[in-house]
């Protein structure tokens, strides 16, 4: 089991060196490119494998055991340890990572997307990939911040080269905000680490009778909640996101809302919640507040942007609503609940899901049309998917209601459960407060209704025959149904049957959320 | 120079007691610094002797005799020996030193000296083909001397010694700096540096007269245990010449008030040179300090301690602000930017120097050094490389403007993403892990010490400095503007990069190569 989570962080960095590398004889393919795309697919699809297999071999009866444990001194002069292993909680985000990226890697392979050689991309792709497995695997807070780290560089490129319009101010944007924020954490992490004596996060989980003051508990969450709130992104740290998903690519745009957010979140449950649950108690009532805040200002935005006239461009309408998807992730945690935090992770899961969906589907939509733009695609009357590109404008719908949350699918689940923790919170907060945030947060539920179905209306329906003859769009490719199909069959499950992801994240939560005791 | 540290001992010695003048000298000891200025000596008189064509032999032969004294080090590992002792009863001082520390230091002298040495070796060959000359037989000579001054600097153990050393390792760096003949840049830089350098020379040697008057002794381990017990009416004399003695060595590793001289130095410096300063110069200037505050002077860390943490939180704002402000188009801004940015990182090589000075317990002061010295050893790596990267870039384009890097990964991809990586361990930011631990042991180092507030001041300049670091790195991957033209790389210069670059690859993935010092101390 080691072995295979030791792999699964590794491999895709071998991958990527391998990329690099001429391709070896009998493995050259039609052409240089076509062999590199190829051996990302290949790498990601071995990955995916290992993942499934490890998820199959994970011992379901005790999710709350931190698992496929891998501890070896590293830098002993800082007491730094390579400690690897998954329990409930990061097992499922391992997998969407896993899963996320091979479906990426087969989207490139048969549309790749324009600029400099694949061979970059690809080695890029699997370093991306091997930093966002290595940050849901690691269990040091130095090697937290390192994974954290080895993300940025490579989503730098793909943004600054493959990217769209305005792509060098956004990748700029982009990185300077999350590096800015993680040298903020990595400040809180290291007076944690040393004032603890340890950076080992299962030692420091379980540490019941803590050396930490409730005053360096409290820097330590501001400094860390900061670093990972960038990420998340919480508002009013999001204003690179917009920019960033508007200009990258569509794989790009795919990972960076389904696995890259997902980091910041983890870290708060991660991190934040058993090793600093004092000082996260201070800040769960801001934490919420902010949440809540970007919840409607997520809705406003969209609704801005979804306005006819607006010239609102929908990768970047897609963006806001991650804002506000992320604003129920964060509410969950900030009640300190099992209740809310496992809705949290629900929601984390379901927005991967759904929203890569979505920026899939939106960068064929460009691809087809040459524009995301709602204005030039919809002109005055409606772009009418349904009936130029059925099936498209069919997945493009199911996307948009999964996203809003519709009973029976992923979307549902997470903000119900979110909203269920902030109606009885832990019992340090004070639940009129929360009461408050539980209740704008449910209006925010409609206003996100609101959007998706103005967007749904505006690109999926509208008259077929118009006058100026709208050319008939290539509707759902092989490759395009071979990428999507596997996200909408899991939106659904997810919607159907949530003690599946439930089961494994509650023993976990249950224990983080005790300190450490089951 | 072996010379200039004998009759030093001697002196003292002679001061202390009037017991035999002959000694047996321990070579083995003092054999890496002697091999380096025999060796300067001989590229002097061979030069004498060899046709312009043949000028080039005397590049090899440098390589070799630093090669050489660099392999002396090994038969000394682990041992601790002293020669150049005090004879008579109860006589322990020494003069000279070798133990881990003195190996350490010797180490990167000596490997900063060779890459030097690689670096130079394109720079010459290329001036030999314009009008701009460089004289070769000085060069060598000057640059052997520089760097036997600064091999002695480590291992001497008393004041007379440890002042030769360091003007021994300072003088032939003035006229290393103002060799480039009719360049008006280079003496004017020459002569800066010298002027101020000398001025801190003069103060430095004041302090040290101060000092021996006190005390009535030179040497090191014998200062540290006289100084606590000055007769009342020479205290003030004893602490003003502590003062003093400091300046000197404040001056060498370029900390504020002394920084002025480093961008206009390195910029009229050739290339090489401006590295070796940066490198060799700066561990001179921290060995001196540690040797000089931790072994001789502990009976005063209350004074230096909170001194050099003050010099050290207004050296790296300094140093980091001017970097900052500097601009991309400016002629000479990359060789600019990395004075500025060394300026800022010898403020971070201060902080765990000042901490040693709060430490209660031997261990702890050990280990605070130790982590300078880990520190040190990356910095000297990365910075040598990022030099050599710059030199390779400052053949094609003379005016060596940051703007100039634009698109070099378009020229020559292994280049540019080797100076990314070099920036990125400066700034400490993955993938330059080793960049990024260094600068955790230094932080943890002055938290320990109980010094939060400096530690929060260094967190403001890491984050100021990783605005300019990145800005260089991300413009290495900007489109070229116009096309890339493709230029064959000197072999010499390739190996620098490639030896600091395999350095830098390998300290990442082993850190705790370096970082053990930090941890057990330099003993």
């Amino acid at each position: 089991m080691q072995f295979l989570l030791a792999l699964i962080v590794v491999g895709p960095l071998i991958g990527a060196v391998a990329a690099l590398l001429p391709a070896p004889p009998g493995l050259k393919g039609k052409s240089p490119d076509q062999a590199v795309l190829r051996h990302g697919v290949t790498v990601t699809g071995v990955i995916l494998a290992a993942a499934i297999v490890l998820a199959l071999g994970f011992d379901h009866d005790h999710p709350s055991k931190i698992q496929a444990t891998t501890d070896i001194s590293w830098i002993p002069a800082l007491d730094v340890r390579i400690h690897l292993g998954i329990d409930g909680i990061s097992l499922p985000l391992l997998v969407l990572t896993a899963l996320l990226t091979f479906l990426c890697a087969l989207y490139s392979y048969f549309k790749m997307p324009s600029g400099p050689s694949p061979k970059a991309f690809v080695a890029l792709l699997l370093v991306l990939e091997s930093g966002t497995l290595a940050t849901f695997a690691v269990l040091d807070l130095l090697l937290f911040f390192l994974a954290f780290e080895m993300v940025l560089i490579p989503m730098y490129f793909l943004i600054a080269r493959w990217g769209g319009a305005q792509r060098t101010q956004a990748a700029w944007k982009f990185i300077l905000y999350t590096l800015l924020g993680s040298v903020v954490m990595l400040l809180g992490l290291l007076l944690i680490g040393l004032r603890a004596g340890t950076f080992d996060m299962v030692a420091l989980a379980t540490d019941n009778d803590r050396e930490l003051s409730t005053s360096v508990q409290v820097i330590a969450v501001l400094a860390i909640g900061i670093g990972l709130a960038v990420k998340t992104p919480m508002w009013p740290l999001h204003s690179w996101l917009p920019d960033a998903h508007t200009a990258a690519p569509t794989v790009g745009s795919v990972l960076l809302a389904g696995v890259l957010l997902k980091m910041g979140t983890y870290g708060f449950v991660r991190i934040l919640l058993p090793i600093a649950p004092d000082g996260m108690e201070t800040f769960a009532p801001y934490l919420a507040a902010f949440a809540v805040v970007g919840i409607i200002y997520g809705s406003l935005a969209c609704l801005a942007l979804a306005r006819p006239g607006a010239k609102g461009d929908l990768k970047r309408l897609i963006a806001y609503s991650s804002v506000g998807h992320m604003g129920f992730v964060l509410l969950g945690i900030s009640t300190m609940t099992p209740t809310g935090v496992n809705g949290a992770l629900f929601a984390n899961i379901a927005h991967g899901l759904i929203t890569g969906l979505l920026f899939f589907l939106v960068g064929a939509l460009k691809d087809r049309t040459g524009s995301s733009d709602l204005d030039t695609l919809a002109k005055e009357s409606g772009a009418a998917l349904y009936g130029r590109a059925p099936r498209l404008g069919g997945l493009l719908a199911f996307g948009a209601v999964a996203s809003l949350g519709l009973p029976g699918l992923a979307g549902f689940w997470g903000e119900m459960l979110a909203l269920f923790g902030a109606f009885k919170p832990a019992d340090e907060l004070s639940r009129p407060a929360f009461l408050t945030f539980m209740a704008i947060a449910a209006f925010g539920t409609l206003l996100t209704a609101a959007y998706m179905l103005v967007v749904v209306r505006r690109v999926c329906m509208g008259p077929t025959a118009e006058p100026s003859g709208a050319p008939k769009l290539a509707d759902v490719h092989g490759y395009e149904f071979a990428a999507w199909t596997p996200l909408v069959a899991l939106t659904v499950l997810a919607g159907l049957w949530p003690a599946a992801l439930l089961g494994l994240t509650d023993p976990a939560v249950q224990q983080l959320l005790a300190g450490g005791k089951s | 120079m072996t010379a200039a540290a004998s009759t030093a001992s001697a002196v003292s010695g002679a001061v202390e007691s009037s017991a035999s003048v002959i000694q047996s000298v321990d070579w083995v000891a003092v054999a890496p610094p002697t091999i380096v200025a025999v060796v300067g000596l001989a590229v002097l008189v061979t030069d004498l002797f060899l046709s312009e064509r043949n000028k080039h032999l005397l590049g090899w032969i440098s390589l070799a005799g630093l090669t050489a004294a660099g392999l002396f080090l090994l038969p000394l590992t682990d041992s601790h020996r002293s020669t150049f002792c005090l004879s008579g009863p109860r006589a322990t001082a020494c003069s000279y030193t070798v133990d881990e520390f003195t190996l350490v230091i010797q180490l990167l002298v000596i490997g900063g000296a060779l890459l030097t040495a690689l670096l130079s070796m394109t720079a010459l060959k290329d001036a030999r083909s314009t009008d701009k000359e460089l004289p070769e037989g000085e060069f060598w000579f000057l640059l052997l001397s520089s760097a036997a001054g600064a091999a002695l600097l480590p291992a001497s153990r008393d004041l007379a010694t440890l002042v030769v050393a360091l003007e021994v390792a300072s003088l032939p760096a003035f006229a290393l700096v103002g060799l480039r003949r009719g360049d008006k840049r280079s003496s004017e830089a020459a002569l800066k540096f010298f002027l101020s350098s000398v001025t801190a020379t003069a103060v430095t040697l004041l302090g040290v007269s101060f000092v021996y008057a006190a005390t009535g002794t030179m040497h090191l381990t014998e200062l540290g245990e006289k100084l606590g017990n000055v007769d009342g009416q020479l205290d003030t004399l004893a602490q003003t010449g502590v003062v003093l003695t400091l300046v000197g060595f404040a001056f060498k590793v370029a900390a504020v008030p002394f920084h002025f001289w480093v961008p206009d130095t390195y910029v009229g410096a050739p290339l090489p040179v401006a590295a070796y300063l940066s490198v060799v110069g700066k561990a001179v200037g921290f060995t001196g300090l540690i040797l000089v505050t931790v072994v001789a002077f502990p009976e005063y860390a209350d004074v230096w301690g909170p001194a050099l943490a003050a010099l050290a939180a207004l050296t790296m704002t300094a140093g980091n602000v001017a970097a900052l402000r500097q601009r991309a188009t400016r002629a000479y801004s990359a060789v600019r930017l990395l004075a500025w940015s060394s300026v800022g990182q010898a403020g971070y090589l201060l902080v765990p120097i000042a901490a040693a000075g709060y430490a209660d317990q031997r261990s702890d002061v050990l280990e605070a050094t130790g982590a300078t010295v880990a520190y040190a050893l990356m910095y000297a790596a990365v910075n040598l490389g990022a030099f050599a990267v710059a030199a390779l870039v400052g053949r094609t384009q003379a005016l060596n403007r940051v703007s100039d890097y634009r698109g070099l990964y378009a020229r020559s991809p292994l280049s540019a993403l080797v100076l990314a990586f070099f920036l990125l361990c400066l700034a400490g930011l993955p993938p330059g892990i080793i960049g990024l631990f260094a600068k955790v042991t230094v932080f943890s180092a002055a938290v320990d010490a109980g010094l939060g507030w400096l530690a929060v001041v260094m967190a403001a300049n890491v984050v100021i400095a990783l605005y300019y670091y990145l800005q260089w790195t991300a413009l290495l991957f900007r489109a070229p503007q116009g096309e890339p033209v493709k230029h064959r790389v000197p072999a010499p210069l390739t190996v620098a990069i490639a030896v600091t670059a395999v350095l830098g690859v390998a300290l990442s993935g082993a850190p705790q190569l370096v970082l053990q010092f930090a941890e057990q101390g330099v003993r």
